[in-house]
C-alpha cells in the first residue's frame, strides 16, 4: 500500500513539472500552430539563471529558493518573449519555418550552456526539508512532491484566471478557435502571441528551477529530457487544451512511475505506447478539438 | 476625407493555395447603401470580400476613403473602420455570447499616438451602438451567458452581425448572410442589414435574389473570378434574361425564401 501511495505521489509531483512544460507548448501551439521546440531551452536557463540569482542569497535557503523561483519565471518569460520577437514573427504565417527554426534554437542553445557551464550535470544544494521526506499513510513521499503540484495548480489556477478574467485571456481563448477571425475582428493578434510565448516561457523557467530541486542538479540537457515527455503529454492531452495538459501530465507520469516500478523500468515504453493508442483511438488527443 | 465611394477596389487578384481565384476585379461602393455581389457558386465572392481585408494572398489596389489599405494587416484594415460578418458566421463556439461581443469592441480612439501617425482611424464602439445591438438583437441579450456553439444557426448569424454592428463602421462587409436560414430569419437578417444600412454603407454578397431586391441599390455580378456586370440592382433584377446569362437562375425562382418588402 505504502509503494502505491509512493508512486502516486512521486508521479503527481512528476506530472506537475511535466504540466509546467507542457502547459505553455499546447497554449502556444493552440493559438499560433507553433510546436515550440526551443520550450526545453527555457526551462533550461530558467534553471540555471534562477539557481545562480538563488545562491546570491544562499544556497539552500527558503528565500534563495524563492528568489530563484522567481528570477528562474522571469528568464524564461524573457528568453521565450526574445524569441518570439526575434525568430517567430519575422516568419509568421510560415509554419515549417517557425518550427525548423525552434529545432536549431533548442541545438544552439544547449550547446551554449555547455560553453558556459560545462556539459556535465551540478548537484544543488537544497533546503532540509526539500532534501528529505514526509511520511504519507507509510509512504516517505519527497518533499519535492509536494512543492511541484503546488507550483503546478498555482500555474493552472493562474493561467486559468488570466484567460477566463482579462480581455488578452479573451483574446486567446478566441484565437485558439479562430485566429484569422479574431484579426478581422479588429484585433492585432501579434500581441498575443508575444504573451502566450512569455506565459509559457515563464512556466517553463519556473518548472527548471523545480526540476533541479527534485532531480537534485541542473544540467544543460535537463530541458530537452522533461520537453520531450511534455510533447507527448501535449498530444494526449489535445494541442491547445490546457485541462487536457493538467489530466495528462498526472495520468503520464502516474502510469510511467508505476510501469517503472512494476513493470521492470518500462515507464518511457508504456508511455509511448500510450502515445500511439491515443493517436489511433482519439487523434485530437483526450481534450482536444477535432480537426 | 469621405468622397462619392467608401470602398474602391482596383485591379484585385487574391490568390488561395498558390491558386489565383479572382482576378482583376475593379468596383466602387458608394458611401451609402447596400451593394451586392452576385454570382454562382464558387465564382470567387467570398474571396473578393476576404482579399479586401487581406485574410488571402492578394494583389491590386484596395482603397477606403481615399486611403490605399492593400498593404496593411487585417486587423489595421479593420479598425478603420471595417466591420466584417464572415459567411458561415464564424463565432467563437466556446465562447459565451457576451465574450463573442466584448471581442468586438473596439475602443473609440485605441490604437493612441501610434494610430494617430499611421492615420488609423479608430471607429469604436459606442453607447448608440450597443444600445443600437441591444435593441436589434432582444434575444442575445437573454442569452448574454450562453455559449455561442450551442446557438441555433439564426441566433449564431445575429450574433455575428451584431459583431459587426456594435461599432461605428465606415462600412460593413457582409457574406451571405442567410445561408442556410428558415424563412422567418431569413426575413429577420433582412430587415436588420436594412436597419443598418441607414447608417453605414454595405457590401454584401448574396445568393437570394429577394434579399437582393429588398436591399441593394447597385449590384456587382462576379464570374469565373471576374467582375461581368455592374450596375443598378433594379436593371438586372427587371432582365429576366440579363439574371438568367449571369447568375443561372431566373429572377422569379432565385429567391427560395420570401422575404417582406
Amino acid at each position: 500500500m505504502s509503494t502505491v501511495i509512493l508512486l502516486l505521489a512521486t508521479g503527481l509531483g512528476l506530472g506537475g513539472l511535466y504540466f509546467l512544460v507542457a502547459s505553455g507548448l499546447s497554449l502556444i501551439y493552440g493559438l499560433m500552430g507553433v510546436l515550440n521546440f526551443a520550450h526545453g531551452s527555457f526551462l533550461t536557463l530558467g534553471a540555471f539563471v534562477g539557481l545562480a540569482a538563488g545562491n546570491l542569497v544562499g544556497a539552500g535557503t527558503w528565500g534563495g529558493l524563492l528568489l530563484g523561483l522567481l528570477v528562474g519565471a522571469l528568464t524564461g518569460a524573457a528568453a521565450a518573449t526574445a524569441t518570439e520577437l526575434g525568430l517567430i514573427r519575422p516568419l509568421y504565417n510560415r509554419h515549417i519555418e517557425q518550427v525548423l527554426v525552434t529545432v536549431g534554437l533548442s541545438l544552439a542553445t544547449v550547446a551554449l550552456f555547455e560553453g558556459i557551464w560545462g556539459p556535465n550535470p551540478r548537484n544543488v544544494t537544497r533546503t532540509d526539508w526539500l532534501a528529505s521526506t514526509t511520511d504519507v499513510l507509510g509512504a516517505h513521499v519527497p518533499n519535492t512532491a509536494f512543492l511541484n503540484v503546488l507550483a503546478a495548480a498555482a500555474v493552472l489556477g493562474g493561467i486559468v484566471a488570466f484567460l477566463r478574467y482579462t480581455r488578452y485571456g479573451l483574446i486567446i481563448r478566441a484565437g485558439v478557435e479562430n485566429r484569422a477571425m479574431v484579426t478581422a475582428l479588429g484585433i492585432d493578434v501579434r500581441q498575443a502571441f508575444t504573451l502566450v510565448f512569455a506565459v509559457g516561457g515563464a512556466a517553463a523557467g519556473l518548472g527548471g528551477v523545480l526540476a533541479t530541486q527534485s532531480l537534485n542538479y541542473v544540467s544543460p540537457h535537463m530541458g530537452a529530457s522533461l520537453l520531450i515527455f511534455a510533447f507527448i503529454v501535449t498530444v494526449i492531452g489535445g494541442m491547445g487544451s490546457l485541462t487536457g495538459a493538467a489530466v495528462a501530465s498526472v495520468v503520464v507520469a502516474v502510469l510511467q512511475q508505476l510501469a517503472n516500478f512494476y513493470l521492470n523500468n518500462t515507464g518511457d515504453l508504456i508511455v509511448v505506447l500510450l502515445l500511439a493508442l491515443v493517436l489511433l483511438v482519439r487523434p485530437s488527443g483526450l481534450m482536444g478539438r477535432p480537426a | 476625407m469621405s468622397g462619392p465611394n467608401v470602398l474602391e477596389v482596383r485591379g484585385l487578384s487574391a490568390r488561395i493555395a498558390g491558386q489565383e481565384v479572382v482576378h482583376d476585379v475593379s468596383f466602387e461602393v458608394p458611401a451609402s447603401g447596400v451593394t451586392a455581389v452576385l454570382g454562382r457558386n464558387g465564382v470567387g465572392k467570398t474571396s473578393t470580400l476576404r482579399a479586401i481585408l487581406g485574410l488571402v494572398e492578394r494583389s491590386g489596389e484596395v482603397l477606403l476613403d481615399g486611403v490605399r489599405v492593400d498593404g496593411e494587416r487585417t486587423d489595421r484594415i479593420v479598425r478603420r473602420g471595417v466591420g466584417y460578418v464572415p459567411e458561415d458566421r464564424e463565432v467563437f463556439a466556446g465562447l459565451t455570447v457576451s465574450e463573442n461581443l466584448r471581442l468586438a469592441e473596439r475602443r473609440a480612439g485605441s490604437g493612441g499616438s501610434r494610430a494617430a501617425r499611421s492615420g488609423t482611424t479608430a471607429h469604436g464602439t459606442t453607447p448608440a451602438r450597443r444600445e443600437l445591438v441591444d435593441a436589434l438583437f432582444p434575444d442575445l441579450v437573454k442569452r448574454a451567458g450562453q455559449r455561442a456553439g450551442t446557438l441555433s444557426g439564426g441566433q449564431q448569424q445575429m450574433v455575428s452581425l451584431a459583431r459587426a454592428l456594435l461599432n461605428d463602421n465606415r462600412i460593413l462587409l457582409v457574406d451571405e448572410p442567410t445561408k442556410g436560414l428558415a424563412p422567418r430569419i431569413v426575413t429577420e437578417v433582412a430587415e436588420t442589414l436594412a436597419t443598418a444600412a441607414r447608417t453605414v454603407p454595405v457590401l454584401l454578397v448574396e445568393q437570394n435574389l429577394q434579399v437582393v431586391e429588398r436591399l441593394a441599390e447597385r449590384v456587382v455580378v462576379i464570374d469565373a473570378g471576374r467582375v461581368v456586370h455592374t450596375g443598378p440592382a433594379r436593371e438586372l433584377l427587371d432582365d429576366p434574361e440579363l439574371v438568367q446569362r449571369l447568375l443561372g437562375v431566373s429572377a422569379g425562382s432565385a429567391g427560395e425564401t420570401g422575404v417582406a418588402r
